[in-house]
């Protein structure tokens, strides 16, 4: 507790916080099954993000992905390796640290206003301090007039949204995404990616962002990790130079064509994707 | 096109008084028919008295009745208020301790199988005739489902949500407090529903089997007298304490859980 009290308050109006620096090193992972035999999740991963770098990662389901983000949110330990989050050795969730989950986790008994109020709640930070940052966030989200609706009044693609506002609420060093549009439909999610660079461009937080979608990844981050399958580590590490901000057209042009094969290749050799 | 919709909600509104009519229509309809069959069939109030005559009994013996129902409902509301104190106690046992639960839940579940109302004689030499006996029945048919409701309840909800509570570096207790304890109010006041109307059972059997005051006394004295509309008199006033004291729960209920699909 003592941290806690010493460690300065974010200011609400802070508008752009500073990326965090993220070091992944050499970090495995292995489970229990029932049977007692050990599974390897992750194997000796390793890489590291710079302070507002944008990072994709793309891989076959169980490979890791998620998982890893877990180990980085502090909710899981690793069996191996240490990852730290500007210096600091994560081993338990990170203050600086946002999440926002596959499905939105709302919670139904809160009004919009006050689920995105949560983390400030759980900190112990004066709520009426955030109600500004809350309409802004909901306001860029074309959810200004939804604040005191409840989730169930609200359709799957808003809710994500609502998630995302409550993720990036207290200006997040570090924003992790576990496919956070695995559950929209295609046009929903489309819109989604848009909105999701542009909220980006004006928080200039580190993301990382777990997909399985290689189209998804590459439009969005500066950078693209592909993984193995299991037991996953980084198979390759793709810089994607297309200038921001990026629109549909990007996705027809050349270059995104060459990256997309790029990383098809790579699944192609490991067999997750047939050649044809 | 334009003017269909208000047709459509006038038809339903329509519908929608005939259905709130129902249900008191169809028991005016039953009491009529009682009040005007049994004199028609030549029945003595001794068998079977007319609701009139029933209503005119509790109106008489109103001093008796009352009497009598504050012993049944100082019983009845003491068990089970012991009920949900020691349900929600073990419920939280079970759910955080994986040796509690493994020890006390399957001794727990095969005691439930005892029909406990058999235990109502044994407790008399146990307890004695006085109010023990019926507060530890009460109790007894009340608790087990405030257990499994208080279980339920804390089971239901999603584990994503604590994941997420933990990522925002809530402790367990914020966890608990925040989630945990708000999801499982829906079940848990199922279970308190539940438990209400089984702690009155058990309060009246065990008066059944001894006792010196209470409605169930009452009704076993007036059947050793042949006085049926005195009986039926216990048996309107003991439905009357189920009825209300279901609704005020379903009142606390509205006031403390968020209807989920009320906001629909």
């Amino acid at each position: 507790m003592g941290a806690r009290l010493l460690r300065p308050r974010p200011r609400a109006d802070e508008r752009r916080s500073h990326g965090a620096a993220l070091a992944i090193e050499r970090i495995s992972k292995s489970y229990d099954t029932r049977e007692g035999a050990e599974v390897l999740a992750l194997d000796q991963t390793d890489f590291t993000v710079a302070p507002g770098e944008f990072v994709a990662v793309v891989g076959p389901s169980g490979c890791g992905k998620s998982t890893l983000l877990s180990l980085i949110a502090g909710l899981t330990p690793a069996s191996s390796g240490r990852i730290t989050i500007d210096g600091e050795e994560v081993k338990r969730p990170h203050p600086k640290i946002g999440v926002v989950f596959q499905t939105d986790l709302l919670l139904y008994w809160r009004t919009i206003v006050d689920n995105i109020l949560l983390p400030i709640e759980i900190k112990g930070w004066n709520r009426r301090a955030y109600l500004p940052r809350v309409h802004e966030l909901l306001e860029q989200v074309g959810l200004g007039d939804f604040g005191q609706k409840y989730p169930t009044e609200l359709s799957g693609g808003m809710r994500q949204r609502v998630a995302i506002c409550r993720a990036l609420v207290q200006n997040p060093g570090l924003l992790l995404m576990d496919e956070p549009f695995g559950a929209l439909d295609a046009l929903t999610r489309e819109q989604m990616v848009i909105d999701l660079q542009s909220m980006w461009s004006s928080v200039g937080n580190t993301v990382i962002f777990i997909t399985h979608s290689i189209e998804e990844a590459i439009f969005l981050a500066d950078r693209v990790l592909v993984m193995s399958p299991r037991p996953g580590r980084v198979d390759l590490d793709l810089r994607i130079d297309i200038p921001r901000p990026r629109g549909w057209k990007n996705r027809i042009e050349q270059k995104f064509a060459d990256y997309m094969t790029q990383v098809r290749a790579v699944f192609e050799a490991r067999g997750v994707l047939s050649k044809e | 096109m334009p003017d269909a919709p208000p047709i459509k909600r006038k038809k339903r509104y329509g519908r929608t008084l005939l259905e709130s009519l129902a249900a008191p229509s169809l028991s005016l309809l039953i009491l009529v028919v009682w009040q005007v069959a049994v004199p028609a069939a030549g029945l003595s109030s001794f068998v079977l008295p007319t609701p009139w005559e029933i209503v005119g009994r509790i109106g008489g013996d109103y001093r008796l009745l009352l009497a009598n129902a504050a012993v049944t409902v100082s019983e009845m509301l003491a068990g089970f208020a012991i009920a949900a104190v020691a349900g929600i106690v073990t419920g939280l046992g079970i759910f955080y301790s994986r040796l509690f639960e493994r020890a006390f839940y399957p001794l727990l579940v095969a005691l439930n199988t005892i029909p406990k109302v058999v235990l109502a004689p044994l407790l008399v030499l146990y307890l004695g005739y006085g109010f023990a006996p019926k507060c530890f029945l009460a109790f007894v048919l009340a608790y087990f489902p405030i257990v499994i409701a208080t279980v339920v309840g804390l089971q239901s909800l999603d584990k994503g949500m604590v994941s997420l509570v933990r990522s925002m570096g809530a402790s367990e207790t914020q966890v608990f407090f925040k989630v945990r304890l708000p999801a499982a109010l829906p079940n848990l006041f199922g279970g308190f529903k539940v438990g209400i109307s089984l702690s009155i059972i058990g309060a009246v059997i065990g008066e059944y089997v001894a006792a010196e005051h209470g409605l169930g006394y009452v009704q076993l004295q007036a059947s050793s007298q042949f006085d049926t509309t005195l009986s039926f008199a216990a048996v309107v006033v003991i439905g009357v304490i189920g009825v209300v004291l279901f609704l005020a729960l379903d009142m606390l209920e509205r006031r403390a859980v968020f209807q989920r699909d009320a906001a629909k």
